[in-house]
């Protein structure tokens, strides 16, 4: 570990860790919750890096096997109405969902995290004028917000992806924002003053590191909800394009096709959406029950 | 001797933690005599807090007294039944706590904080009965009779300390179990804190347990002094036993590493180390690792108490006669 | 010897801010709290001067405007002849190098997300002396010298894993690590127990021979004021209401507060009890005070003269001001 310079991954993780190894010795049902979510995510995860390992069809092969055909052992989920393995298209789609879910918290995590601290070191009418904004777009409910800039977007991954980042953003700032005014105020930015440090330091040095733990948390819910905000544009159909394995997507296919008794054609989607978005809620929750009380016993 | 008002025997208190169970107070005991005022003494840590908490059975959870016995006049107060104990607090038994801006609640009028505690234990009692003995008692306090229907935000933090007394006092209580009462206040409020503590004591003829770590607050109103380290108590005397002539090592670094403004001091006695870690506590004597006279058998066997005559008693091995260790 | 510090008619005030409510109803305006009032005094090189007053007496005010971590309303401060006055917060990083503050309570001056290393030698980082592997040494130096060995055990810990007076050490370190020539230190002992301060007492006098230190010690505890101070200022209510050295001011104390102050100071021997009551009343408001001399409604001495402006610091004897006007010529 360096002296003074660049707060390393270490000093971040210390207190956590610490929280960690004492709550595995409390076998405690945040525990349990906390090791299902990252089982179920981290086997998602794998299923979206690796699909060609688990999926036994080609997902967009279209002579896969019969036209909707029930479950059976060539094919455990059935097919679709193209002729396309179900299940196939299961573990391929992990990759598509995971990836946008991804990086739309990612995108909106760093640029909420960022305006939150600016704003609430700054104050004053910086402060005022990002609040109003963020306020504002925080009091559209999610998914019309996220359907009215989809459809200004336009189709795309990409645009799916700023879609999706824009309507978390507020969440991130608000939080940040808020634990930035409250940390401001402790003895040890002031002694960061007192030392000579400048105000850019202060703020990454001091402010952002004492800033982030509540954050983590939030990344993992937000990630679930992504999820879902992703899953329900796609059924809507102001998704990606049809070349590209969607859970949603299957999703609304399997709801056209139900009155004809195809039920393995919607409720697989709907049971991996599901799964990934427990899994994710869980993860979250699960880390901020062991972090926050831990952090405070001694 | 006359019997004591309070006897602790043996006490014991647990607080089990994720980590183990921290051993806060162990085998302790004390003897509280009637009208006399007893100074529980030691750093943090030392469990003087749980104990005083633990007199009126509210020490906070998880932590529970595991042994021993708590005689007020006779009677073991943690056999009682918890009606029985509710009965005893605030009326034959009162606690002023350190901070009284968060000890009173900040929506209600004094008058009506008077009433809640008189009503209580008192039920027959009628309302203008009450609140006359409610004022008499500020009158004592020092605080105009008036000023009974205002809030306690409208007070200062010397007078809010006065009104915790004021409550604890208003059922004539036989002992008053003050915690750290004069920490937030300044040292002039402080001074008056303590001239009124003394009046009153001998108006009311009040047993005091005063807990702290101001050794300067010590001198100036206890009879006797209990110091306690590490959950144990190590020595027990009157102030001028402890203060002058202590059998501990402890009590006597304790003694002369505080600032006397009347002295001229070249140098103040310094211990170092920290305080033991109670859920794995060092065998023998708990202060060993940091005692400047520490022998062999003191990190083997724990000492037990040697008698000085007069009530003045330590766990040291330095005074091995008599010890029952 | 040098003047290190010198202050000349420092004020600083904060508004009050009253609700619109207030103004509209009572026709009250702002008002403002005049937490350090016209203040001047001298520090020499090498000498501990000691700020003592209770509450509201603007000792950690007067601290803070000294590093200009707050911004004086008006007045000068000097310090080794340069008028900081003028200097902006960009010209005082600098400066700060030299000049220190340990602040009261240990715990929450530190990061809790940085080591004890990294929380040490950033100073050095930030003035740029040395590169990692040389602050790293000088790091372990100081600790050793400090006390908090093993020294490179305690490096990689975090504060939630020390004691309290291992902590204010690594303050202690923090503030000392750039080689400042003058600490303010703000009440370091008030939240440490009764055996932490006897060590941390006894480490800033060896750590002020060894480094040839200037103090500024603020605190509302006389005894440790005259166990450590050469010199003792006493504030009331923003003022400094009597100054000298330490004989003059434990000895023959002149102000009817401070000789209030030195009465109720308690006394860890059972043989000398205080035997007559205090002095009567409590701290006033800071934002209305007694006009005149400040002391005035609680003084047994009160004159006529004494309601009506403030009574200045004058010489008593040498070097020993005092702003009562009693026994004055």
């Amino acid at each position: 570990m360096t002296t003074g310079a660049k707060y390393s991954p270490a000093s971040l993780l210390a207190r956590p860790f610490h929280a960690f190894v004492s709550a595995k010795r409390k076998y405690g049902a945040e525990w349990w919750i906390l090791i299902a979510g990252a089982v179920i995510v981290l086997f998602i995860i794998y299923m979206a890096l690796f699909p060609a390992t688990l999926a036994p069809y080609d997902p967009l092969d279209q002579e896969a096997g019969p036209q909707m055909a029930a479950p059976s052992p060539e094919h455990p989920m059935g097919t679709d109405n193209l002729n396309r393995d179900v299940f196939s298209r299961m573990i391929h789609g992990a990759k598509t969902i995971l990836g946008v879910a991804f990086a739309a918290a990612l995108l909106s995590s760093v640029i909420g995290i960022t305006l939150g601290l600016i704003s609430g070191f700054a104050g004053g009418i910086l402060d005022r004028i990002l609040s109003l904004i963020m306020d504002a777009v925080y009091s559209f409910p999610g998914l019309i917000l996220a359907i009215a800039f989809a459809a200004m977007l336009g189709p795309g991954i990409i645009n799916i992806t700023l879609a999706i980042a824009v309507i978390y953003i507020p969440t991130y700032f608000r939080l940040v924002r808020g634990q930035t005014m409250t940390i401001k105020e402790e003895v040890y930015v002031e002694a960061a003053r007192a030392i000579g440090a400048k105000r850019f330091v202060i703020l990454w040095q001091y402010i952002f590191p004492n800033v982030i733990a509540t954050v983590v948390v939030i990344f993992s819910l937000n990630i679930a909800d992504a999820i879902m905000t992703e899953a329900a544009l796609s059924y809507i159909g102001l998704g990606l394009p049809a070349g590209i394995p969607d859970w949603g997507m299957d999703l609304a296919m399997g709801k056209k096709f139900l009155p004809s008794g195809t039920w393995w054609m919607i409720t697989y989607p709907g049971l991996m959406i599901m799964i990934l978005a427990l899994g994710f809620t869980m993860l979250g929750e699960g880390l901020a029950e062991i972090l926050n009380p831990r952090l405070l016993e001694r | 001797m006359a019997t004591p008002i309070l006897s602790i025997n043996n006490l014991s208190i647990d607080y089990p933690i994720s980590i183990g169970t921290v051993k806060a107070v162990e085998d302790v005991s004390i003897d509280l005599y009637e009208g006399e005022a007893l100074g529980l003494v030691g750093e943090s840590g030392c469990g003087k807090s749980t104990l005083g908490l633990s007199i009126l059975r509210i020490v906070r959870p998880p932590g529970k007294i595991v042994a021993g016995k708590m005689l007020y006049k006779s009677e073991d107060i943690l056999k009682m039944k918890e009606k029985e104990v509710l009965k005893l607090r605030g009326n034959n038994i009162a606690m002023v706590f350190q901070n009284p801006l968060t000890s009173l609640n900040p929506l209600m009028r004094l008058d009506r904080h008077f009433l809640e505690t008189i009503q209580r234990h008192d039920p027959g009692i009628q309302k203008q009965e009450a609140l006359e003995k409610a004022e008499d008692i500020l009158d004592k306090l020092g605080i105009e009779k008036q000023r009974l229907y205002e809030f306690p935000h409208q007070f200062s933090g010397g007078m809010r300390q006065r009104i915790m007394i004021g409550l604890g006092l208003i059922m004539n209580p036989d002992i008053i179990i003050a915690d750290e009462p004069t920490t937030s206040l300044d040292v002039i409020v402080e001074a008056g804190f303590v001239d009124l503590l003394n009046n009153l004591r001998k108006e009311f003829n009040l047993s005091i347990i005063l807990i702290t770590h101001n050794l300067g607050l010590v001198a100036e109103i206890v009879d006797r002094v209990a110091v306690m380290y590490g959950g144990q108590i190590m020595e027990i005397g009157t102030a001028d036993q402890i203060f002058h002539t202590p059998k501990h090592p402890y009590t006597h670094g304790l003694i002369t590493c505080v600032p006397n403004i009347k002295l001229d001091q070249e140098v103040l006695t310094t211990m170092e180390g920290n305080p033991p870690d109670l859920v794995n506590p060092p065998a023998g004597c708990r202060f060993s690792p940091r005692c400047p006279k520490v022998m062999e058998v003191c990190r083997e066997k724990a000492p037990g108490f040697t008698f000085f005559g007069d009530g003045h008693k330590a766990a040291c091995w330095l005074n091995d006669h008599g010890g029952t260790g | 010897m040098s003047t290190i510090i010198r202050v000349e008619s420092l004020v600083k005030e904060f508004p009050v801010h009253t609700s619109i409510l207030d103004f509209m109803l009572g026709g009250k305006r702002s008002e403002v709290v005049h937490a350090v009032d016209d203040v001047s005094f001298s520090i020499a090189r090498g000498e501990v001067l000691g700020l003592a007053g209770e509450s509201g007496s603007g000792k950690s005010t007067t601290g803070r405007l000294l590093l200009k971590l707050i911004e004086p309303t008006s007045g000068k401060i000097e310090y080794n002849g340069t008028d900081l006055s003028a200097h902006s917060q960009r010209e005082m990083e600098n400066l700060r190098e030299k000049m220190q503050i340990v602040f009261q309570d240990p715990n929450s001056s530190l990061s809790p997300r940085m080591s004890v290393g990294q929380a040490i030698g950033h100073p050095l980082k930030i003035h740029n002396l040395g590169g990692a592997a040389e602050r790293k040494e000088r790091v372990l130096d100081l600790m050793e010298k400090i006390g908090l060995t093993p020294a490179d055990f305690l490096y990689r810990k975090y504060p939630h894993q020390l004691s309290g007076g291992q902590c204010q050490r690594v303050v202690l370190a923090r503030a000392l690590v750039t080689n400042p020539d003058f600490i303010v230190a703000d009440e370091p002992i008030a939240m440490a127990d009764v055996s932490v301060r006897a060590l941390i007492l006894e480490l800033m006098k060896k750590l002020k021979k060894e480094f040839d230190l200037t103090y500024l010690f603020i605190t509302h505890d006389l005894a440790t004021a005259k166990y450590l101070c050469d010199r003792v200022a006493i504030m009331y209510l923003g003022r400094i209401i009597e100054i000298g050295s330490k004989e003059d001011i434990f000895l023959h104390p002149h102000h009817p507060y401070t000789k209030a102050l030195l009465d109720a100071v308690p006394i860890p021997d059972p043989d000398q009890r205080r035997k007559d009551e205090v002095a009567r009343g409590e701290i006033p408001s800071a934002i209305n005070p007694p006009g005149g001399c400040h002391f005035h409604p609680r003084c047994p001495h009160t004159m006529a003269a004494c309601k009506e402006g403030r009574p200045p610091l004058k010489e008593i004897a040498p070097n020993h001001l005092s702003a009562c006007l009693l026994d004055r010529a």
